[in-house]
């Protein structure tokens, strides 16, 4: 298929572009394969504006007369408004724009097509790699082994091809207990605390449906984390009526006859279209600025978005209560073991690990615990807040987890290496984006789309240090503790940065933001002066002495 | 002290206040004459100054003791339990008598004793002065004079002696007009705007009823109006909802009608009365204090208090007022019904927003003196200094520093104090210590010759203004800063977790950017004046060197040895330490956060409490 095809009118003039906070301009809109450019030609004023199809989320058309006006909603969740003159050129575009921004095959994205202006320094596809993190494990404990059971991806379909798992426990043994839980997520390594060796993993659910299967295997592996003597935990994010009825489809849960060292934990996490609708609902109330203050607060309430956040942090700071002040190893899973799990599992270490608070370490984890753990990026970031109609599998999943970081961040301001920006940048690359990371939904379908070979790495571009310097907390100083979060609803807030980006002006913030900035850069500038100059006299004094 | 019969009780539990599984600290109680305390086994001290009870409250027996709870009015709550049921009631007796003081002359003011000797005494009354605040607005001029009228308080108690009004509003109008207006309080000025010549006026509401009117108050507003050369029309703001103006029509009482006051545009904007603000606050209080709240509760609670709505109404009028000087240079005259509450609130805030200098640490001391103080807030009833009429208590100042706090959120640069320099001010309304905010108006001040019996509190907090500077303050950043424009959308406004949550330590951010920046900030200045030195120093050594050997030549010439060279005296010298005042992560620990008190049941003892303070761990056991 060529884009040509969908592209009829390819270039209009005279288009007026309208944002929130911002003059009204004047331009011409031009439609490529992949983007839609509106320029001004205003002289003292040239600016464009480059939108990936991919960003956007739905789109409006109106018409009075013969101007045409379409409204985009995009999935970062701006919204802009273009006033087209004429009804033909205004529906040319609409439709061109529908069809380009819901493009069904991957391998048309524009991250096949899009070729870096900048130098690659580090190949960001082969940046964490499962062996390094193996290195790193091995090197504080040599009970775990790294296992290639699943290199041509045939034992777990969603599962990266090399997993970490107890050493006593042989692939042979794997295959069987991937047999007792849903989609073959065997138990695997997460996260292993240095600190008191404890353990978290994650997996499915097992499949024990109504007759209450049992797997001696799944038995054995799990119990192979924990010390003699020692218990654990199994944190279910779902409610325990949820787990009770999963057995009628051959789910479940571990049943206490069969993991006697194991304390189950039910801790409700909600799920796809819950939190999709959630979304939206909060992203409609961010959006209406004639809300009173009841409305407003009931709306906000009504989305139940904080809610959400608040359920999610808890499960994780409980896990990582577990581990660092139990001392007890823990195993993490949903049904799936896709979604809740991953949130858990990766913000536990957040707050467990000082290594995941710095920019690689996060990159490192978002690596590990999203993208080869299998969460399904492509079908739970194919629409954002303003999709609507047939909801399949879109879920905002990883943007709660971001925000459960930007909460944790704004609680231990100097805790992060990273800031706000970061986590941002990080919603918007998942959603739409030039480069191949977020694309497919598992390890598995990269390699047949051949993603690192045939497109470029986030990681390739973030990690320059041109891009760098943006995403970098000028507070951050390393600590090597375990941060506890308040969850209490008074701490929580809503996250301004990306709910509240488009609608309303952030100049006063943002030269205060950088007012902050400069005061530390000042003061680090001064410290190094001071030292110099004492340094400068010291050395004139004993060279006076001598 | 005949109050106190129990001086000290020793094994006291001092609960958490959200903990659902009753984790406390043990420690003993102290009642001394003007503080409650309670120093727990790791010698931490929390000191309750009685005036600052708002209430005690004695629950039933339990199978540990006593529970006592009680609740200040900077919305501190501790829940103690008292081992033994007679100690608890001696003391509570003893607060019940201690935080309800029935004379002016028991409160603290009176002996508290900051060793100042008198000369510093009266310095400190004087400065701040409203006569030279009025000549810095531009008064008295052409239109505006410094009127006796009231200068032994008869024609209004509740005002100050000097009064500014116009020109042309002569004595006999002025007089008539005050008989017209409730409690006397006929339009005066309080913020004249300069360079637009407009004026913000106030008064209390009219007594027209359904039909009277007042010549002399037609006048009085015709004055008002024609002392402003850019623009005749005048606004005439009430400042109550239009349902409680027109009720207040059968009493004798009400507002303007337009067609008997000429060029007038008369407006409603419904600031809700006292006791509605009071019931609200207690609805906030409420659902903070629940334990074990989830989000939704939260939401929904701070929906119904309806705190966040009185808020914005507050601020929506000031802007409004704001708009009516800024864009059309007319003069606004706003009233409430005594024109003490709402009045004090909006004409402040709206002199705050037009005028930078009320930003300064120095200005928003005067613009509290002059329309709060001076002009008549009921201090004392409003924050119950003495046991008197609950209904009379409202936040309605409380209100104002949170409006004031909402600004500063949204013009991180405008203002050159902090947080903590508003929550100190809320401190000290409620604490009795200093003479400011005794009583109800000037006169009943002056009776009681505060200024010769007691201190005033601004020259405290201007010496320690080091503690209230914003580090981010820069009023020329922007020249949209001289006026502020807030936007006043529904979601700009937030739940003021410090405020009201100050004492919970476990609800803040572990580690506070503002004192950071505030530390380095001071640290700076420390620094260049270290490089000034150190340069001085250089300069003059290098002079006898040079005319010695010329070492710095050589010196420049090779660098790298020099390090090796450092003297052992020579250290990299700590500096001043960014970290003291770094909110530091008490509380910081899973039993504090209640993940799950599940959990907790059966886990050991909570191990360790865990501060962080700028970053640099520390695990304390």
């Amino acid at each position: 298929m060529e884009f040509a095809e969908l592209i009829k009118t390819p270039r209009a003039d005279n288009v007026v572009l309208h944002r929130p906070f911002y003059l009204a301009v004047e331009g011409t809109l031009c439609l490529t394969g992949h983007h839609l450019i509106f320029s001004s030609r205003r002289q003292d004023n040239a600016e464009e504006l480059w939108l990936l199809h991919s960003n956007i989320d739905s789109i409006e058309k109106r018409f009075v007369g013969s101007l045409g006006t379409i409204i985009i909603k995009c999935k970062d969740l701006r919204i802009i408004q273009l006033d087209i003159p004429g009804m033909e050129e205004c529906l040319n575009i609409a439709s061109s724009i529908e069809a380009l921004s819901t493009l069904d095959s991957v391998t048309l994205m524009y991250p096949f097509f899009y070729r870096p202006m900048f130098e690659i320094v580090e190949d960001g596809w082969r940046s964490f790699l499962p062996d390094q993190e193996f290195e790193l494990l091995s090197s504080v404990t040599d009970e775990w082994r790294l296992s290639c059971i699943n290199k041509e991806f045939s034992v777990c379909p969603s599962y990266p091809p090399v997993v970490i798992v107890p050493k006593s426990i042989d692939d042979e043994a794997l295959r069987k207990v991937a047999m007792f839980r849903h989609g073959s997520r065997f138990p695997v390594l997460s996260y292993y605390h240095k600190k008191n060796g404890m353990v978290m993993m994650r997996s499915s659910q097992p499949l024990t449906g109504t007759n209450g299967r049992r797997c001696k295997e799944d038995e054995k592996l799990i119990n192979a984390t924990l010390r003699p003597g020692k218990r654990g935990y199994i944190i279910d994010t779902r409610s325990l009526s949820v787990a009770q009825q999963a057995r009628a489809k051959g789910g479940g849960f571990e049943q206490e006859v069969h993991y006697p060292q194991w304390r189950r934990i039910h801790k409700c996490i909600e799920r796809f279209n819950i939190l999709q609708e959630s979304l939206i609902k909060l992203v409609e109330a961010c959006n209406d600025q004639s809300h009173n203050m009841d409305r407003w607060l009931s709306k906000l309430e009504a989305s139940n978005w904080l809610t959400h956040i608040k359920e999610i942090l808890t499960a994780a700071c409980l896990a990582a209560q577990c581990i660092d002040r139990e001392g007890a190893s823990v195993l993490v899973h949903g049904t799936e073991g896709t979604d809740s799990t991953l949130q858990v599992t990766s913000l536990a270490q957040i707050i467990l690990d000082p290594r995941c608070r710095t920019i690689r370490g996060f990159e490192s984890l978002v690596v590990r615990e999203w993208l080869q753990a299998g969460h399904p990026f492509q079908q739970r970031c194919a629409q954002s807040a303003y999709s609507n109609g047939k909801q399949k599998w879109e879920a905002p999943v990883f943007l709660l987890f971001l925000d459960c970081v930007w909460q944790i961040l704004r609680q231990f301001p100097c805790s992060f290496e990273f800031n706000e920006q970061f986590l941002i940048m990080l919603f918007e690359h998942a959603y739409a984006s030039q480069f191949g990371t977020f694309l497919g939904n598992n390890e598995n379908e990269r390699s047949k789309l051949k993603l690192p070979q045939k497109t470029m790495s986030l990681w390739s571009w973030v990690n320059r240090s041109e891009e760098l310097r943006k995403f970098q907390n000028p507070l951050f100083e390393a600590n090597s503790l375990v941060i506890w979060p308040s969850v209490a609803p008074q701490s929580l807030q809503l996250w301004e940065g990306v709910f509240l980006r488009w609608n309303r002006p952030s100049k006063f913030l943002d030269e205060a933001h950088e007012e902050m900035i400069n005061i530390i850069k000042y003061n680090k500038e001064l410290q190094a002066k001071v030292n110099a100059l004492r340094r400068q006299l010291a050395e004139m004094e004993t060279d006076d002495k001598m | 002290m005949e109050h106190i019969r129990t001086t000290k009780v020793e094994q006291v539990k001092l609960l958490d206040r959200f903990s659902t599984s009753n984790k406390s600290l043990t420690g003993t109680l102290y009642l001394t004459a003007t503080h409650l305390l309670f120093i727990d086994s790791s010698q931490r001290e929390t000191w309750i100054l009685h005036h600052h009870i708002a209430a005690v409250e004695k629950l039933p027996l339990t199978t540990s003791g006593c529970p006592l709870v009680i609740q200040c009015k900077n919305f501190r709550i501790v829940h103690f339990v008292v081992p033994r049921e007679r100690d608890c009631h001696d003391i509570y007796n003893s607060l019940l008598q201690l935080s309800r003081t029935a004379k002016y002359e028991e409160l603290y003011a009176f002996s508290y004793n900051p060793k100042q000797n008198e000369a510093e005494q009266v310095k400190g009354w004087q400065l701040i002065d409203l006569a030279e605040e009025y000549k810095r607005m531009g008064v008295p001029n052409a239109n505006w004079q410094l009127s006796d009228a009231n200068r032994d308080y008869k024609i209004c108690e509740t005002y100050p002696r000097e009064l500014y009004v116009p020109r042309t509003a002569s004595k006999p109008i002025i007089v008539g007009s005050s008989k017209f207006r409730s409690k006397g309080r006929f339009p005066v000025l309080s913020y004249y705007h300069k360079n637009k010549e407009a004026a913000i006026c106030r008064c209390s509401q009219p007594l027209s009823g359904f039909s009277a009117r007042c010549l002399e108050d037609e006048h009085m507003l015709q004055a008002i109006s024609k002392a402003n050369p850019l623009n005749r029309y005048m606004y005439v703001m009430d400042t109550r909802p239009k349902l409680n103006a027109m009720a207040n029509r059968a009493a004798g009482k009400g507002y303007e009608n337009e067609d008997n006051y000429s060029n007038i545009r008369f407006q409603f904007v419904g600031i809700e009365n006292i006791h509605v603000m009071r019931s609200s606050l207690q609805k906030l209080l409420e659902v903070c204090g629940t334990k074990g709240l989830s989000v939704n509760d939260f939401l929904s609670g701070l929906e119904n208090s309806g705190w966040l709505r009185h808020i914005k109404a507050v601020l929506d009028a000031a802007v409004f007022l704001v708009k009516a000087i800024a864009v059309e240079s007319a003069s606004v005259l706003v009233h409430c019904s005594d024109g003490w509450d709402r009045t004090s609130q909006v004409c402040s805030l709206g002199a705050l927003l037009l005028d930078s200098y009320y930003r300064t640490i120095k200005g928003f001391m005067v613009l509290i003196e002059k329309d709060w103080i001076s002009f008549g807030h009921k201090f004392s009833d409003r924050c119950g200094q003495l046991d008197g009429d609950p209904k009379e208590i409202s936040p309605v100042f409380t209100q104002f520093l949170e409006s004031v706090w909402n600004l500063t959120e949204q013009f991180p640069q405008a203002f050159e104090y902090n947080e903590a320099f508003l929550l100190q001010i809320h401190e000290h309304v409620h604490s009795c210590q200093f003479g400011n905010f005794l009583g109800n108006c000037q006169k009943e001040r002056e009776e009681l010759k505060l200024k010769e019996k007691t201190y005033s509190l601004w020259p405290f907090l201007l010496n320690e203004q080091k503690k209230y500077r914003n580090p981010l303050y820069n009023p020329d950043s922007s020249p949209e800063l001289t006026l502020l424009e807030p936007n006043t959308v529904s979601f700009n406004f937030k739940f003021w977790r410090n405020m009201y949550h100050q004492f919970d330590r476990s609800m803040h951010p572990r580690q506070s950017v503002l004192n950071l920046i505030m530390n380095m900030n001071e640290q700076n200045k420390q620094l260049e004046e270290d490089i000034k030195e150190l340069e001085a120093k250089i300069k003059q050594r290098s002079g006898q060197s040079d005319a010695v050997l010329g070492k710095e030549h050589q010196q420049s010439a090779h660098p790298a040895p020099m390090a090796v060279k450092t003297p052992p005296s020579f250290k990299e010298q700590p500096l001043i330490p960014v970290n003291d005042a770094v909110r530091t992560i008490e509380g910081s620990n899973t039993a504090d956060n209640r993940y799950s008190e599940f959990v907790a049941e059966f886990s050991k003892a909570e191990p360790a409490v865990v501060s962080l303070e700028y970053g640099v761990a520390r695990m304390t056991c």
